[in-house]
């Protein structure tokens, strides 16, 4: 029976239109929708289904990040997380806040709790680093298994499918471990209204970076944050029929 | 990740099923004419100089006469009905639509406008030869005035498209249904369309401002006002809004649009039986109150068919019912704080067996999918008979369960639809259409909601294939102030006929 901490970011919903800042310092977050990452929730998911198969003994989320974040936790809470952390990050600290810092607080909690396996989303849909899972594992020297399709549990530690170019990769890793989620891993659940009403009730614990002894100095700077380049401008073909005489009109056809 | 998320949205967000679900069978359905033995009456018939005329109005490239080019225009989106026009006319501006009206006028040429063809009473496409007058490009946005809210377009404008154009101005189109990806705003109003904000932001005859159209002798009415108060006359707009295209072509639209909620919330629970879902209803309007913008149930064939046939997945268990409500309000906090003692009330009185609530945009989309993939989810099992009814809310659910009985095993009967209003759609999903299970569901159905006070058609029309049940709705006296407008306004006839109003002989049967 292992412990499981899952690392829950808070993103703006994917289902919003991300809008630039004038001054292009960054994008406009305040009265945005935000949410759960999706692929945190695969990974949320994942944990909770352990936890179901009694292959896991608790389930930690952890969110790095403001106050908000802690409407996050509850989510995974809600999902059937057994507790939540909440690394309280603002202003302008959680603006530069990098992959590394994350990794090191990963890093640190999971030593903290004891746990031995640690899952999160392969990457996060606002900034698509991509690097936190990698570089928890390294701060720990635990093997990694990332872009999981697959998680399976053995006495040894476990096999996991890796979504890879062109195919799937399996890989066997012993425990402690760190497991980075992809989006086929399983289908989240909606979280239902009793474990919704319950997840109120769970437990919550604020800790701050320098509790855990990070340090959260910017190690970036952000120089300007651009809208993507507009396409080309095209015409837009009404139907079928004018996009028919446009081609022969080209002399396409 | 560009591709694994739009892999993740298109996973979710299959709204092409409807579209597709068109084309599941190769087989054209049979001419309407035979299907239901309608005579052609005597209007002019189409010669190569009123093609060539056309051509003259409007660029060559908008006239379509080829036999597969003017195909999809025949059929309508249920493929129940197959028109014979040989001819599509694109007009692109009120002008056009003049000339084109008036001349038909002159030729007694009969004429089937059409906006997006997602009606579902087969008014939108010819029953012989009428030639289909099509507003696709006629899609212009004329005006946002983002203090009063009053939007000004042409009639061709896709609903979707103008709801994403005022939401970057903080403001909503006050309706919303499955179709609003292809239905043109022209279409909307000449069918009066409801769908599912009903509830909130109330039906067309309040939110249309004002019209432009065209009358079928190619007069242009100008009725296109913005005000909210015009009591100089008779309302005329009115006249318009829901006439399904028998009393003129609607070109132009002001219509006011809601500001944008600040704070959306939608929860999906299962009930266990049409009772409790009443009682949900009744305090839902009493502990949600201003806030709530819909109440919308599905039985549970309705959702278990949809899952399985759109590939879609339930994000609760298995229920004899659903509901799903949203709330529309202006403080997070405030809403939220409704919503829960509601929802703890509810699930305490077992009102609400279980389900979920959220509002996060992408999970509110994602169920909000399901309900209105209902619609399109039968059609891929073949054939569909669609109702689509007003009842009284005590007798709201009986229909369908009297139906199961009569239908027994020879096709799938569900209800769904938007209590809020007390209209429920009845679809009855088959392999493929029959005249033995024509038979059995009509005119029984109409003859049943006539008995409860009921409307045979709530939402969707009259169109081609409900004038004969009109009067289960609808008295003699009624019906002759109908005829006056239409022999008024449209003296030839040639606007939509076969269409909405039953021949004289027809109701001088019952
Ligand atoms: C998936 C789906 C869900 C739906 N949900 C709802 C719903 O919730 N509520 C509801 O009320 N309806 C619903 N409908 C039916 C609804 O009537 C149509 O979707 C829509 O309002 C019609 O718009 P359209 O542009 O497609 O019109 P069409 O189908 O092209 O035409 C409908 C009628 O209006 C006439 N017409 C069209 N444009 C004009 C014009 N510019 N001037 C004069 N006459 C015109 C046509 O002659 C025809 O009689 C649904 C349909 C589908 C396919
Ligand atoms: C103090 C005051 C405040 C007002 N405030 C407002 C206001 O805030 N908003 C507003 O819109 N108006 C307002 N009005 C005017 C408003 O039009 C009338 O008060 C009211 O609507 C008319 O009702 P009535 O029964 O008095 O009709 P009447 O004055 O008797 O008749 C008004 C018209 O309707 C016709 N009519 C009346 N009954 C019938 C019937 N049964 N069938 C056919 N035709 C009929 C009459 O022939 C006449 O043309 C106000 C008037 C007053 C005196």
């Amino acid at each position: 029976m292992s412990r499981v901490l899952v690392g829950v970011k808070r993103v703006i919903d994917y289902a919003v239109k991300i809008r630039v800042k004038p001054d292009k310092s960054g994008v406009v977050t305040d009265g945005v929708k935000h949410s759960m990452n999706p692929f945190d929730e695969i990974a949320v998911e994942e944990a909770v289904r352990m936890k179901e198969k009694k292959l896991a003994s608790e389930v930690i989320a952890v969110s790095c990040g403001p106050a908000q974040s802690q409407e996050t936790l509850r989510t995974a809470l809600a999902m059937g997380a057994d507790r939540a952390i909440h690394v309280e990050i603002s202003g302008p600290e959680y603006e530069t806040l990098q992959p590394l810092h994350v990794a090191k607080i990963l890093a640190k909690l999971s030593q903290d709790e004891k746990a031995d396996l640690i899952i999160v989303g392969k990457q996060a849909i606002d900034d698509d680093s991509n690097q936190t899972a990698q570089m928890t594992a390294a701060l720990l020297d635990w093997p990694q298994g990332t872009f999981a399709s697959k998680i399976e549990k053995s006495d040894a530690g476990l096999t996991v499918t890796r979504e890879i170019d062109g195919g799937l990769e399996t890989v066997k890793t012993k425990m402690p471990a760190v497991i980075s989620a992809d989006l086929r891993l399983n289908e989240p659940r909606y979280a239902t209204l009793p474990n919704i009403m319950k997840a109120k009730k769970k437990p919550m614990k604020k800790v701050s970076a320098k509790d855990l002894g990070v340090d959260l100095a910017a190690r970036i700077k952000v120089i300007s944050v651009e809208d993507p380049p507009v396409r080309q401008a095209g015409s837009i073909i009404p139907d079928v029929d004018t996009l028919v005489a446009k081609l022969k009109e080209g002399g396409h056809i | 990740m560009i591709k694994s998320i739009a892999i993740l949205i298109s996973n979710l967000n299959k709204t092409n099923i409807i579209s597709q679900a068109k084309y599941t069978t190769s087989v054209l359905p049979q001419f309407s004419s035979e299907k239901y033995a309608v005579k052609r009456k005597n209007f002019g018939i189409l010669k190569s100089a009123d093609v060539e005329y056309f051509k003259s109005v409007l660029s060559e490239d908008r006239v379509l006469t080829d036999e597969s080019d003017v195909l999809p225009f025949n059929i309508d989106w249920i493929k129940n009905c197959r028109g014979q026009s040989k001819i599509v006319l694109k007009p692109k501006t009120t002008d056009e639509v003049s000339q084109i009206l008036s001349y038909c006028n002159k030729n007694r040429l009969a004429v089937c406008p059409q906006g997006g063809n997602t009606g579902l009473v087969g008014g939108s496409v010819p029953v012989f030869d009428e030639i289909v007058i099509n507003l696709v490009h006629m899609n212009k946005i004329i005006s946002l005035d983002d203090i009063s809210g009053a939007l000004v377009c042409e009639a061709g404008c896709i609903l979707e498209n103008l709801d994403n154009y005022v939401r970057d101005h903080n403001l909503i189109m006050p309706l919303d249904l499955g179709a609003k990806g292809s239905c043109h705003i022209g279409g909307n109003i000449s069918t009066n369309a409801g769908g599912l904000r009903l509830l909130r932001y109330g039906n067309l005859h309040g939110s249309v401002l004002g019209i432009e159209a065209v009358k079928a002798d190619g007069t242009v009415v100008d009725c296109l006002r913005t005000l909210k108060k015009d009591n100089t006359g008779y309302h005329l707009k009115h006249l318009f809004i829901g006439s399904e295209g028998t009393l003129g072509v609607v070109t132009k639209v002001a219509i006011h649009c809601p500001a944008l909620p600040k704070a959306v919330s939608l929860g999906f629970f299962g009930v266990e039986n049409f009772e409790n879902l009443l009682k949900l209803y009744k305090s839902a309007k009493s502990s949600l109150g201003e806030i709530l913008s819909a109440f919308e149930m599905a039985d549970n064939k309705s959702i278990s068919l949809t899952v399985e046939n759109c590939k879609l997945s339930n994000p609760i268990g298995d229920y004899p019912f659903y509901v799903l409500i949203e709330t529309h309000g202006s403080d997070e906090t405030h809403d939220s704080e409704k919503l829960n003692r509601f929802l703890s009330q509810e699930m305490e009185s077992g009102l609400i067996l279980d389900g979920t609530v959220t509002s996060e945009p992408a999970k509110i989309k994602n169920i909000w999918h399901i309900r209105e993939s209902i619609a399109g989810a039968g059609l891929i099992n073949g054939y569909v008979f669609k109702y689509d009814v007003s009842l009284p809310l005590r007798n709201y659910y009986d229909l369908v369960l009297t139906l199961r009985t009569r239908v027994g095993d020879r096709a799938r009967v569900y209800g769904y639809g938007h209590v809020g209003d007390g209209n429920i759609h009845i679809n009855v999903s088959a392999s493929k259409y029959s005249k033995e299970l024509y038979a059995i569901l009509e005119p029984f159905i109409y003859e049943e909601v006539a008995k409860v006070g009921g409307s045979i058609s709530a939402e969707h029309g009259v169109g081609f294939r409900k004038p004969q049940f009109i009067h289960y709705s609808k008295d003699k006296t009624a019906l002759q102030l109908m005829r006056d407008l239409k022999q008024s306004m449209d003296p030839n006839g040639i606007l939509n006929p076969y269409k909405v109003l039953p021949d004289v002989p027809d109701i001088e049967k019952d």
